[in-house]
């Protein structure tokens, strides 16, 4: 058993880690609110970028000679993946649902025996990744310094992206990331960009619009915004998720400890209440023996 | 009968601006200004560096933006844009910054003939507001 000093220590050290915990908790709830509110604030303009696209594709006339980014270059050989998780630990299974999403499908890829590339957004992913994957990762991106997700990150991935489908690095390209749906759930999304997928549409596709300059040009004009609208609406979506998850990580951290510090400080009491009662044993039967 | 529509400025942090009383927008479309009234045509088009002037019962706004798609139909205007900025908040510091950059963008020898038709007219209309 352990001794009194011992006890005394260990609960002085939890007491302190729940403190971290609690403070992180409070930090996590203060930021969820600011990201969740620009995650709301940031829907209109994807949905908005989403209907026009949508418009423009049922109004293109030769869909043979569609641009690129949205028919796909006709062939299914090169996966890029891009993987975007946070620069930061300690929430939860934030990043580790991610990954298996990920990895759930890298395998998929891999037994059509296709090839695969990976980009990392964000530290931890590539932390996890690099092991496993570390020869098909092509790039990774982080923004530690930035504080909030900003359209001009978002801005440098998507022209990156594009960069290499216009080089001819792959074929599709799909994103990964999790999507906020309250502060206990997070769905990781496995969300295909290029090309565009664009089945659930067709709605008001009788309207006739007048197109300054042509469909095409438009479109061409159009796609690689579209891309990077997406990716930030994913970056929006991510930090929400991550402090919520964050939040309910540690608001469990800190229930967790609490309970430790409770059952420690009833095993101390207990060895000290039964420290005295040996000695005062000892004291009444060396008395006795007198 | 009313001779107003809705205007809808949207950039990809918030929504930036949403009036119901506008009588005229003007928009500096990719292939030269256009004005847009009540019952125009629904259309899709996009924009260069330039000023969006925006007439309203309740008063005249002016914006800087940079890029952007508009969308016009049913009477509803939208306008998504990564950089817009509204004329009256644009301070000497701020329009500098914005000159500035434009300038150096516009200097760079390998950029493509549009990349460089972008630029320039930025410079030229953040150069007018003075």
């Amino acid at each position: 058993m352990a001794s009194l000093d011992d006890l005394k220590k260990r609960i002085a050290s939890v007491k302190s880690t729940q403190k971290i915990t609690k403070a992180m908790k409070m930090v996590a709830a203060a930021k969820l609110r600011r990201a969740q509110e620009s995650a709301e604030r940031g829907r209109p303009y994807s949905e908005k970028m989403n209907n026009i696209i949508l418009n423009l594709s049922n109004g293109i006339s030769d869909k043979e000679n569609a641009p690129k980014l949205l028919s796909g270059t006709g062939e299914n050989k090169v996966h890029l993946c891009v993987v975007m998780t946070s620069d930061r630990g300690l929430c939860g299974g934030f990043n580790s649902n991610i990954i298996k999403k990920a990895k759930s499908y890298f395998s998929k890829i891999l037994n059509e025996g296709k090839q695969l590339k990976i980009i990392t957004v964000g530290s931890k992913g590539n932390d996890q990744l690099k092991r496993v994957y570390g020869d098909k990762i092509i790039e990774n991106i982080s923004f530690k310094e930035s504080k909030n997700a900003n359209y001009f990150d978002a801005d440098k991935v998507g022209r990156i992206i594009i960069e290499k489908f216009e080089a001819g690095a792959f074929d599709i390209c799909t994103i990964f990331y999790n999507q906020f749906k309250n502060v206990i759930t997070q769905l990781p999304q496995a969300q295909q960009i290029i090309p565009l997928n664009n089945e659930k549409g067709q709605n008001d596709s009788d309207e006739s619009y007048e197109f300054e300059p042509d469909e095409d040009e438009i479109l061409s004009n159009l796609l690689p915004k579209n891309i990077s609208t997406q990716i930030f609406k994913a970056m929006l979506e991510n930090s929400a998720s991550e402090q919520g998850s964050r939040m309910s990580a540690m608001d469990n951290a800190t229930r967790n400890a609490g309970e430790m510090v409770d059952k420690l400080t009833i095993e101390y009491n207990r060895s000290r209440q039964a420290a005295i009662t040996k000695e005062l044993i000892e004291i009444i039967s060396g008395a006795e023996s007198l | 009968m009313s001779e107003e529509f809705k205007i809808e400025i949207v950039n990809p942090e918030k929504s930036f601006l949403v009036k119901e009383d506008v009588l005229e927008v003007v928009v500096p479309a990719f292939e030269g200004e256009m004005g847009i009234l009540k019952d125009h045509i629904s259309i899709i088009s996009f924009l260069k560096p330039g000023i969006i002037k925006v007439f309203s019962k309740s008063g005249d706004e002016n914006y800087y933006v940079e890029d952007g798609i508009i969308e016009f139909k049913n009477n509803n205007l939208s306008i998504l844009t990564s950089t817009i900025f509204s004329v009256v908040d644009l301070d000497k510091s701020k329009q500098g910054d914005l000159l500035k950059k434009a300038e150096l963008e516009a200097s760079k020898a390998e950029i493509s003939d549009q990349a460089k038709y972008l630029a320039d007219q930025k410079v030229e209309v953040l150069r007018s507001i003075n």
